[in-house]
Order: C-alpha cells, then sequence, then structure tokens
C-alpha cells in the first residue's frame, strides 16, 4: 500500500507538468508528423496521407545544402563557445579565489541570457556596419583602405551573434562540474610533479567532460534549431533548417513546412542520443 | 597565499575581453539611443538628445508597443507563477522515484532541446484545425510553458539533490504531517531557490520569441513587436527601445538578486529556530 501510494502522489504532483508537456510537446509533435503527409494548396491545406512533402525535401538539392549549412554553423559555433567557455569557466573555478567574487563574475556571465535575444543581436549593427565601428576603426589605423562588406550580413556576422547569445550554455555547466572537483586532485596531480598544463589535460578537462557535455547539447541544439539569428544576422542572404522552415510558414504551405520540421527534429534527437552516450544528465544537477 | 602566476594575468585579460564581449554592443546602443534628432544607426553622435525617447511615446511613430509591453509583463507574471508552482510539484514528485517518472524527465528534456519552431509551428495547427483563435494568453502561455518549466525544473533537480533529509525525517519523527512537513520544513529550506525559478520564469518569458511567433495571435508581445519593428524602422528610435527594455531586464534581475540576497542574509541573522519551540 505504501508503494503503490508513492507512485500516485507522485503522478498527482506531477500531473500539471505532465499535462503541459503533453498539450504543448507531445500533441504538437504528434500534430506535426501528422500534417507532414498532408497536402495543400495555395490557400489551404487538406488531409491526405501522401509522401508527396518528404519527396519533394529528398529530392531537392537546396534540402542538403541547407542541412549542410546548418551543421556547418552547429560545429564552429561549438567549437568557439567551448574554446571561449571553458577558458571563462576554468579562471572563474580555478584562478579566483574568493567564493564571492566567483558568483559576483560568474552572474556578470550569465545575467545577458536574462536578457532579450533580439536586442542582442540589434546591438550588433552599430558595430558591424558599413560604416561602423570597426571598419572606421580599422580604416583609422590604416589597416584597410575601403570598408569591409563582409562584417554584417554574411556566415561571420552569423557565427559571432551565435558565440555572443550562446556561449554561457557553456560557461555555466563546464563551471558547475569545475567547482565539483575535488582540489585534493589537483594537488596530488602537482605533489607528483605535472605541469599546469598536464594537470589541466589529465585531471581537470576528464572530470570537466560531464559539464562539456552538457553545454554542448545546449549550443548544438539550439543553432541547429534557429531560424531567427541567422536571417536577421545574414539579412535573409543565408538559410539553414530553420529558416527553410519558416519560409514555408510564411507561403502557409504547412504540410511542406511540418516535414521539414520531422526531419529536423529526428537529426536533432540522433545528435542528442549520441552526446547523451557520454553523461548522465540526472546525476550531473 | 600564494603567488598569482602568469597565467592568472592572461585569463584575466581574456575574462575581461570576454565580458566587453558580452556588454560592449549593448552599451553602444545605449550610447547612440541619445543620438541628436538628426543622428543615424552608427557613429559619429550627431549631438545628443531625447529625441528617440520621446518618439517611443508617439503612437505613430512606433505602433503600439506600450500594449505589447504590457502584454508581455502580464504573460510574464502568468509563466512565472505557474513556472515556480508546477516546478515545485514536480520536483517533488521526482524525489518519490515514481512509476513512469523517467518518461517525464525525457519529456521535460525534449521540451528544451527542441527546435524552438516546432512548437510554434505545431501547437499553431493545433489551435488551427481545432478552430480555437491562437492568443498570447492560451496559446501563447503553453507554448512558453515549454521552455520555462525545463529550467525549472532542472533548478528543482539541482535543489533536492542538495537537500538535507534528516530535517523532514526530524519533523516527521515529532509527529509532523506529510503537509506540515512540506510546509513548515521543506517550503522554507529551499526558498531562496525559488526566487530562481521565478527570475526564470519571468525573464525567459517576456524576452522569448521563437515559440510565440506563431502561437501569440493578432495582438504582439514585446520581443515581437521589436522584431517587426528591425525590418520597417531604420532610425535610433528602435535603440532606444533596446535600451529601455534592456534597463528594464536588468531591474527586474537586480530585484530578484536583491531579494535572493537579503533573504540569505535574513536567514544569517536569525539563524536556525531549532529548539524554540515553534
Amino acid at each position: 500500500m505504501q508503494l503503490k501510494n508513492r507512485h500516485i502522489l507522485g503522478w498527482l504532483e506531477a500531473a500539471p507538468l505532465a499535462m503541459v508537456l503533453l498539450g504543448f510537446l507531445i500533441a504538437p509533435i504528434v500534430m506535426i508528423v501528422i500534417v507532414s503527409f498532408w497536402g495543400a494548396t495555395e490557400f489551404s491545406i487538406y488531409p491526405a496521407f501522401e509522401f508527396d512533402n518528404y519527396e519533394f525535401l529528398f529530392g531537392s538539392p537546396v534540402t542538403y545544402r541547407v542541412f549542410g549549412a546548418t551543421f556547418k554553423y552547429a560545429f564552429i559555433t561549438w567549437a568557439l563557445t567551448l574554446a571561449i567557455g571553458f577558458t571563462v569557466a576554468y579562471f572563474l573555478a580555478f584562478h579566483v579565489r574568493s567564493l564571492t567574487m566567483q558568483i559576483a563574475l560568474f552572474l556578470v556571465c550569465t545575467i545577458p541570457f536574462w536578457t532579450s535575444n533580439i536586442i542582442r543581436m540589434i546591438s550588433w549593427i552599430p558595430f558591424l556596419g558599413r560604416n561602423g565601428i570597426a571598419n572606421q576603426t580599422l580604416i583609422s589605423w590604416g589597416v584597410i583602405d575601403e570598408p569591409l562588406e563582409w562584417l554584417l550580413y554574411s556566415d561571420f556576422a552569423v557565427i559571432l551573434a551565435f558565440v555572443h547569445l550562446y556561449t554561457l550554455f557553456m560557461v555555466v555547466p563546464i563551471f558547475n562540474t569545475m567547482m565539483r572537483i575535488d582540489k585534493s586532485l589537483l594537488e596530488a596531480a602537482r605533489d607528483n610533479g605535472a605541469s599546469g598544463f598536464q594537470t589541466l589535460v589529465h585531471v581537470i578537462i576528464p572530470l570537466t567532460k560531464p559539464g562539456i557535455m552538457i553545454g554542448t547539447i545546449f549550443v548544438v541544439t539550439l543553432v541547429m534549431g534557429d531560424f531567427i539569428t541567422v536571417r536577421f544576422m545574414s539579412g535573409s542572404q543565408r538559410a539553414n533548417v530553420g529558416r527553410l522552415i519558416s519560409n514555408d510558414i510564411g507561403l502557409l504551405q504547412y504540410p511542406s513546412a511540418a516535414a521539414t520540421a520531422v526531419v529536423l527534429l529526428c537529426t536533432v534527437l540522433i545528435v542528442i542520443a549520441i552526446l547523451l552516450r557520454f553523461v548522465n544528465i540526472r546525476k550531473e544537477l | 597565499m600564494e603567488r598569482r602566476t602568469g597565467s592568472f594575468y592572461v585569463l584575466a585579460l581574456f575574462f575581461g575581453l570576454f565580458v566587453l564581449f558580452l556588454y560592449g554592443p549593448i552599451l553602444t546602443i545605449g550610447l547612440l539611443s541619445f543620438q541628436g534628432p538628426r543622428g543615424g544607426l552608427t557613429f559619429p553622435m550627431n549631438g545628443v538628445s531625447l529625441h528617440w525617447f520621446r518618439d517611443l511615446f508617439e503612437e505613430q511613430a512606433v505602433g503600439d508597443i506600450w500594449g505589447a509591453f504590457r502584454r508581455s509583463f502580464a504573460l510574464g507574471l502568468m509563466v512565472m507563477v505557474t513556472t515556480v508552482v508546477v516546478s515545485v510539484m514536480a520536483g517533488l514528485a521526482f524525489r518519490k522515484r515514481f512509476w513512469g517518472s523517467g518518461l517525464v524527465f525525457y519529456a521535460a528534456i525534449t521540451s528544451l532541446v527542441i527546435p524552438s519552431i516546432l512548437i510554434s509551428l505545431g501547437v499553431g495547427l493545433i489551435f488551427n484545425q481545432l478552430g480555437f483563435r491562437v492568443h498570447w494568453a492560451t496559446s501563447g502561455f503553453g507554448a512558453q510553458l515549454t521552455w520555462t518549466l525545463p529550467f525549472g525544473l532542472l533548478i528543482m533537480f539541482a535543489v533536492f539533490n542538495r537537500f538535507d533529509k534528516s530535517f523532514e525525517e526530524a519533523a516527521r519523527d515529532q509527529g509532523a504531517t506529510a503537509w506540515q512537513t512540506l510546509r513548515y520544513v521543506v517550503l522554507p529550506i529551499i526558498a531562496p531557490s525559488l526566487i530562481g525559478v521565478a527570475l526564470f520564469g519571468f525573464t525567459l518569458s517576456y524576452d522569448e520569441f521563437a515559440r510565440t511567433l506563431l502561437t501569440s495571435g493578432s495582438y504582439n508581445t514585446l520581443p515581437l513587436e521589436v522584431f517587426g519593428m528591425t525590418t520597417n524602422v531604420t532610425t535610433p528610435v528602435i535603440y532606444a527601445l533596446g535600451t529601455l527594455t534592456t534597463v528594464f531586464s536588468f531591474v527586474i534581475i537586480g530585484a530578484f538578486l536583491l531579494g535572493a540576497w537579503a533573504m540569505g542574509k535574513r536567514r544569517a541573522r536569525l539563524g536556525s529556530d531549532a529548539g524554540q519551540g515553534l
């Protein structure tokens, strides 16, 4: 009886969460899968069971190019955010000595997360624009004669914005795992004659792996699912899968958008499944 | 104390540059929003004025941003309260390791990593096919919860993983009922973390864009309104708006952090009331 109670009470307490997820996560996914088999005219969509949307999707070279671009964005952003995020977290965890200071600096890194992404993207315009600060500075230094055209509305701008927006998704989990490393392990490494670099490679990095994995999952999924950063920072000149979907939505081609969405979801889930082999999330919180 | 090594200064410099990278752009638009009336989107400053802030208060210049702000604020509060309540309940549930908890947990993680446009599209389609009208307070509200609840849940996991069970056992041994244990022991102990959950709930909702895009209906929330402006507004008025909402975000974040800090202080000052016979 006691055991049964535990399950019933547990479900009662988890019910609100389960209801929200059922209504606004599971049901929408099911709906998208269903609609991906529907047909569409220019003005409306109609129920059907046809594979036209998928045939068109897999038959079009655009699809492969756009998926390629999406992976490219994800990979470059991942590499940069990992390098920057790891360095920042390493500094915070092992070089800042007072806990108060650690918390204060950690908050400095996290506060932008609670402000608007759109506005953080807009705020790059005066910096990167044709007559922006970057170009003006480089010209006044004599590095270049003409303004660089590829600063804003380019792959460069897209990746810069991704790194700007998402690095803290690396900093937070990596810092979290680093703070739980037993400091006596570092002492032991040093006492045994390891250099700072050897300690980093053979002690800190292996122990930080779970944090790196969680950060990786965040960054990769955020970048792969993005459509607004690419649209805004490339001035609509570049595409990723998210934009493919949002363009179809704009044209009211919901079935085709849904088919692309299904493929995107599968891709993201496969990537996560691979990453999850390396870490047990629940143990790491 | 040990002497600082060379690598400390290199890393400190790196950290400083990172902070500059994080805050530099937003400070730039803060500065540029004080452009003179004839100033443009980049430097140099063409005089200094409050012209663009004044523009924000004129309906015809920028559309209905104040209505959008009110809606975003109301929605933020709704999402905040719901996130706190639902996350705490779910956090308590997961401690019981009930049958099927793994399933709910993976659903929550999926909710976090699923591309936002899928939620937007799926919820929009369902409302459409059922003949309901999408509205920020119904479909928009639900869509945003799929983003805020996983964060709330993860915070609750972190809290309960560090929770000392002996407090509860003590309460039970003294004859407290399950409800009394929760109300007088567990909740007061986790209260400061709930401020954190509330902060996530409010700010993530207030700034949410992708999941609200197709689910807010004809009345825009503030981020949607701002995004609309990026396509047709080419004056610093958009910087003025960006500056204003960022300042608002900072004030909100500051208030939450101050609240958590004050609660910690108060607790440290009053200490434990163990043995006081309360």
